[in-house]
């Protein structure tokens, strides 16, 4: 198969930068940014939002969980300019101005639903997409462990985060 | 930065996005990245420039007609996996998509980026292929279907040329009365398969299989209809000759060598394993308990 052949001036030296207009925690963001910018870099270092993790940064341990239109996805595998004209919550925007807990990170600390916390934004931010989903929930052992399967933890064993995602949809009324 | 340099462009039209592809040969189409990042992030694709179409008009979408489900390139797979209308016209579809990675992940990983990264391990090739379904390519002298067995070549390619874009993807209802079961052997849940083996089966009056069809990811360098086996299969009661008979023929469909995860020989059991597996399966919910209860 023939393909045309390379132009010159497609060979890219500089950094293109794009501007970008979004949504994070009901903020409206302009800032202009790479192209290159992973989305979870973007909120930790242009935004100062270092609350959502990197672990991996290919989208295996989902520590770099955020909402993206209320849906659970990877910060990791999301280019900032991808993430234009979208509206992101990141587990800054979880808890009351007060300090007081949502529900989910409440049932996270009566449950001990973690050791050193690392995983815990992005458990979090799965799990509160989830409930906030439309449609059934199930909450046997199965079903949780499903829901949380696309996050690891190095530390719990996860059998208390199982008891907090249940102890969750009691305080949700979810259960 | 976790990528190497690239440019972007967000075109808003389909003509703009497949002059950009024409224009660079090594352009790549951005839907929901979720494969095509990850190696970014790694250095292992290293683009001159994505052509971002989630902002491009009329590609969003699933529509459900009497000859098809339609499924648009922006369509991601949990939208999918949750739309009532699919689940109804084709059950088999939730089935599989619940094996396709985690729920993060589906939730912005496309359908349509699925079938054009071509993973031979990967589930929704092989839902387009054992369906026996076909996309739509666009390119710069209009568009043209491609069926699901030209489609799919050989590792991660494709019959797409490089300045088509993938529009539609196009998946078969389920024949009336028809049973079906998609399962698949990985290390762990959301992994890309081992081996998977998806089935339809259709029962004649007496119980006998009308209409056998077989398809299985993970075995070869594409997803790969297992013919053989349907024929040894069609006409039969699905007794425990037939469904070893039907295991036995497929075991030279497995091409892929020994690799970081399994031998071969592993991967011909396990497929012979899943073959049976889900030929029941298929044929008890195609409403057969009378040929259930002779294999069991």
């Amino acid at each position: 198969m023939t393909r045309p052949m390379k132009q010159a001036g497609s060979a890219r030296s500089g950094d293109a930068q794009v501007d970008v207009e979004l949504t994070v925690n009901g903020e409206a963001i302009r800032r202009s940014v790479s192209v290159r910018m992973l989305l979870s870099d973007f909120l930790r270092h242009e935004l100062g939002l270092t609350g959502t993790h990197v672990g991996c940064e290919h989208g295996v341990c989902g520590c770099c969980t955020v909402l993206i239109d209320g849906k659970p996805g990877r910060s990791c595998l999301t280019l900032a300019v991808q993430a234009n004209g979208y509206s992101i919550r990141t587990i800054e925007s979880v808890a009351a101005a007060d300090g007081t807990l949502h529900p989910v990170q409440q049932a996270f600390k009566e449950c001990h639903g973690l050791q050193c916390g690392y995983c815990t934004p992005g458990m979090v931010m799965n799990v509160l997409g989830r409930f906030e989903e439309e449609g059934p929930l199930d909450l046997s052992d199965d079903g949780i462990r499903e829901l949380l399967s696309g996050n690891l933890c190095r530390c719990t064993g996860y059998l208390n985060i199982v008891a907090a995602v249940r102890r969750a949809a009691e305080l949700l009324g979810r259960s | 930065m976790k990528p190497s340099i690239f440019g972007y462009e967000a075109p808003t039209s389909l003509e703009d996005a497949i002059r950009l592809l024409a224009g660079d040969t090594d352009a790549v189409v951005l839907a929901g990245g979720q494969t095509l990042l990850p190696a970014m992030n790694f250095r292992a694709a290293n683009p001159s420039l994505l052509v971002d179409i989630q902002h491009i008009q009329g590609l969003r979408g699933i529509a459900v007609g009497a000859d098809g489900i339609v499924v648009k390139a922006m369509v991601r797979h949990r939208e999918f996996e949750l739309d009532q209308d699919v689940l109804c016209a084709n059950p088999l579809v939730a089935e599989v998509i619940q094996h396709v990675a985690h729920v993060p992940i589906r939730t912005r990983g496309t359908v349509v980026g699925s079938l054009c990264h071509a993973d031979p391990s990967a589930e929704i090739p092989l839902l387009l292929v054992l369906l026996g379904g076909s996309v739509i390519a666009q390119g710069p002298s209009g568009t043209r279907e491609i069926a699901a067995e030209d489609f799919f070549q050989s590792f991660l390619t494709t019959a797409r040329s490089h300045d088509e874009i993938v529009i539609e993807a196009r998946f078969p209802l389920l024949p009336r009365r028809a049973g079906w079961a998609f399962d698949e052997v990985t290390r762990r849940h959301g992994d890309y398969a081992v081996v998977g083996v998806g089935c339809v089966v259709s029962l004649d009056g007496s119980g006998c299989a009308e209409r056998v069809r077989l398809a299985a990811c993970g075995i070869a360098d594409r997803p790969i209809r297992l013919k053989d086996a349907e024929a040894i299969l069609t006409g039969t009661a699905l007794g425990i000759s037939d469904l070893d008979a039907a295991a036995e023929a497929s075991v030279a469909a497995v091409t892929q060598p020994d690799d970081i995860n399994v031998s071969q020989s592993y991967r011909r059991r396990a497929l012979g394993a899943l073959i049976r597996r889900m030929v029941v399966k298929a044929a008890q919910r195609a409403g057969s308990a009378q040929h259930a209860e002779s294999v069991a």
